[in-house]
């Protein structure tokens, strides 16, 4: 496989990777990430949640794309109607372009870029002005406070989020994620290198930063405030129906998915477990499994605290954000920094 | 000042306010309008607010979109039918509705329900408490954003409906009040389940405390905000948990009891100082254990006999006026009724609660943020039906 590859000219090559995490990735995993959450969700809230689609209501993800699928695709008269229709686009495209640099083995990656993490988190931020576009575009009060406050929070979190990388960027001396794996395989810590070195343990403020900052990213609970269904009657997406619904619905899960993947790949050690040689071609088959497992354990996380706490305010989630993430992450990154000269 | 002249000078103020900004920083107001379809507001109140940016400068509730004249109807219905359609007025906690209505009835019959059907009425009322504010518990969290207690809420208040279920036969409407006593006896084994669902109230009280009211981003949400001093809200007319909440020691049960068995049973009622959107909160969450440990000890002591006074099967109420007042689940709800000696009644004054409560809002919301608003019209805890009859 590896081989019949490494003939192909770089689009082709480019151009099947891409095609196969699209289909291969996103359908199957997107389908047992909603199953899992949506199970586990139910659970939480002491019910049963989906049990008709499939065994256990597995496949209520492909019931609802049917669903929604037969709805009619409303646009508010008043509505910009290309910025309207095309928002859903921008917002998902971010999330597949996040999916890009994900590294599931030693050879199974979409691309190894040296820029990886930065592409990231660049690529990251263009939902934002999908959002924006959504909220101005819908021609509602409602669509637009939820809009500008989806701007402010995720302008506000994408710093938190970035310092929080730059520690584990200083640690591993790289931004190619996939070599951020690798040194977290080879590393070594207490002078043990029997689990390598995740870099959870010695980026432990680092991980707690990104998960918050993420929580925020993803407009989740209780980083919601744009969304707010009690409040902005679930803000910028107020107007929409249809499959558009549905995709801001599905980029909402998947994005969770991806950056969870991110979290795992820079703090839990991606595609490794401890215990056999990264460089073994068997990761190439369990390493999408093991990444995957790891995933559905940080977006555990992420859903627990979303279906578990409250919702901040505006103002205070942007005081959390610049008083207290902010230089924490600064602190940790000159510490880091410290460290990495003296050790 | 009068309601009126208030409402006047606010209007003046949001005028002025709107000038002020349109001249400062060339921005003009929004005016966004909450409801009347928005899932905060519990049916169809329309909150108009004036914005600016986040922040409200002026807010007016327009009621009145779901008035359905029960004050007029009752007026052509016998007085054994009126209960049907007053069940409809706080529709999570009906039963109490019917109580102060039937008192007020009987005063004027001069009979008196025997004292087991005083009892179970109690018993019932309390319950429907119970089913009431066991659903704000979970709902205000949901006004801040959290969903899964809402769950738990509905999971618990079950136990509840059931059991008025098995006393009625209506979850919703029981309309099982009547004049002199009441519909039915309670079934056999009613009192041990009963007891087993103030057990899983209390825990459900346990689990709220732990996940909603310990939780520090709710308590950031509700401490300070929608601060109501005791003053203003007696001006205003405020009643039940709400004016409790601003540390008036004030509950018709105890204060001024007429028919209902309060005054049997060892109970305490709670008053927080603050008077924010918190302690309005923690009050009725400490209403609802004390509500159970009442529910508890009536059980008790039910009394045997006849549940039924000794009335004409044709009821025909003397000339005359009579206004009885009860504490129900949302505040203090009573029924000035009117008599010609006719079948019907002359004339059905309905106090509720609801609509007091809600008239505090021009004064309350002005200057809170655009969230804020969810939070204290959540915990000033209204149900539409109690607001337009």
């Amino acid at each position: 496989m590896i081989g019949v590859l490494s003939e192909l000219s770089y689009w082709q090559v480019t151009s099947i990777r891409v095609v196969a995490g699209l289909v291969a990735v996103l359908l199957v995993a997107g389908t047992l990430v909603y199953a899992h959450l949506f199970k586990m969700v139910s659970f939480m809230q002491s019910r049963l949640g989906p049990m008709e689609a499939g065994p256990y209501g597995s496949l209520q993800l492909m019931a609802e794309i049917g669903k929604f699928l037969q709805k009619e695709d409303i646009v508010p008269r008043r509505a910009d109607r290309f910025v309207f229709k095309a928002a859903p686009f921008v917002v998902l495209t971010s999330t597949f372009l996040l999916l890009v640099v994900l590294p599931g083995g030693p050879d199974a990656w979409f691309i190894s870029n040296d820029l990886g993490i930065y592409l990231a988190m660049a690529v990251s931020s263009v939902s934002v002005i999908g959002i924006l576009m959504a909220g101005w575009g819908s021609a509602s009060k409602y669509s637009l406070l939820g809009g500008l406050r989806a701007t402010g929070q995720l302008i506000a979190y994408e710093l938190p989020l970035l310092l929080a990388v730059v520690g584990v960027v200083i640690q591993a001396e790289t931004m190619n994620l996939q070599e951020i794996v690798l040194a977290q395989a080879n590393g070594e810590i207490f002078g043990s290198g029997v689990i390598g070195n995740p870099f959870i343990i010695t980026q432990f403020v680092g991980f707690l930063i990104f998960m918050i900052a993420m929580q925020a990213e993803l407009t989740q609970t209780p980083f919601d405030m744009p969304v707010a269904e009690s409040e902005l009657v679930t803000g910028y997406m107020t107007e929409y129906s249809g499959l558009r619904f549905l995709l801001f619905f599905i980029g909402e899960f998947a994005t969770a998915g991806v950056f969870s993947a991110i979290a795992a790949v820079l703090f839990l050690g991606g595609w490794y477990v401890p215990g056999l040689d990264p460089a073994d071609n068997l990761f190439n088959v369990i390493g999408p499994l093991v990444l995957f497992g790891k995933v559905v354990l940080l977006t555990f996380l992420v859903f627990w605290v979303r279906f578990t706490f409250p919702r901040f305010r505006e103002d205070q989630l942007q005081r959390l954000a610049w008083k207290f993430l902010v230089p924490l992450a600064l602190a940790n990154i000159v510490v880091t920094g410290v460290l990495k000269v003296l050790v | 000042m009068t309601v009126t002249e208030r409402q006047q000078l606010s209007y003046i103020a949001a005028q002025a306010a709107d000038a002020r900004v349109n001249l400062e920083i060339e921005t003009e107001g929004m005016t966004l309008n909450i409801g009347p379809q928005h899932p905060a507001t519990h049916g169809t109140l329309r909150i108009v607010a004036k914005l600016d940016g986040e922040q409200v400068v002026a807010a007016e509730p327009v009621m009145g979109y779901m008035h359905r004249g029960y004050e007029k109807l009752a007026e052509v219905r016998t007085y054994p039918q009126v209960t049907t359609l007053i069940n409809r007025i706080d529709w999570l906690g009906s039963f109490a509705n019917e109580v102060p209505f039937i008192l007020a009835a009987e005063r004027l019959m001069e009979v008196e329900a025997p004292p087991r059907a005083q009892w179970i009425r109690t018993i019932l009322f309390e319950l429907s408490r119970i089913a009431n504010i066991t659903l704000f518990l979970g709902d205000m969290a949901v006004q801040v954003g959290a969903i899964t207690p809402v769950f738990f809420a509905f999971r618990d208040r079950e136990h509840v409906l059931n059991q008025i279920e098995a006393a009625t036969g209506g979850r919703f409407h029981p309309n099982f009040d009547r004049i002199g006593g009441l519909k039915d006896d309670l079934p056999a084994g009613w009192v041990a389940e009963t007891r087993g669902a103030m057990r899983k109230i209390r825990a459900f009280c346990d689990e709220i405390e732990e996940l909603v009211e310990g939780n520090e981003i709710f308590q950031a949400r509700t401490r300070g905000i929608g601060v109501i001093p005791p003053g203003v809200g007696l001006s205003y007319g405020l009643t039940g948990a709400n004016i409790r909440a601003s540390g008036v020691d004030w509950d018709v049960r105890r204060d001024s009891p007429c028919g209902l068995v309060h005054d049997q049973v060892d109970w305490k009622v709670w008053t927080h100082p603050d008077g924010d959107s918190f302690a309005r909160f923690w009050v009725r969450l400490q209403e609802t254990r004390e509500a159970t440990k009442i529910v508890d000890q009536l059980l008790d002591g039910i009394p045997s006999g006849p549940i039924m006074a000794k009335v004409p099967v044709i009821i025909k109420v003397p000339a005359g006026e009579a206004y009885v007042e009860t504490e129900n689940p949302l505040g203090v709800m009573g029924y000035y009724v009117v008599s010609k000696g006719d079948l019907n009644p002359f004339r059905v004054k309905i106090r509720s609660a609801s609509f007091s409560n809600v008239s505090i809002t021009p004064w309350l919301l002005r200057g809170v943020y655009v969230p804020d608003i969810i939070t204290i019209l959540g915990s000033l805890y209204f149900i539409l039906g109690d607001i337009d009859r």
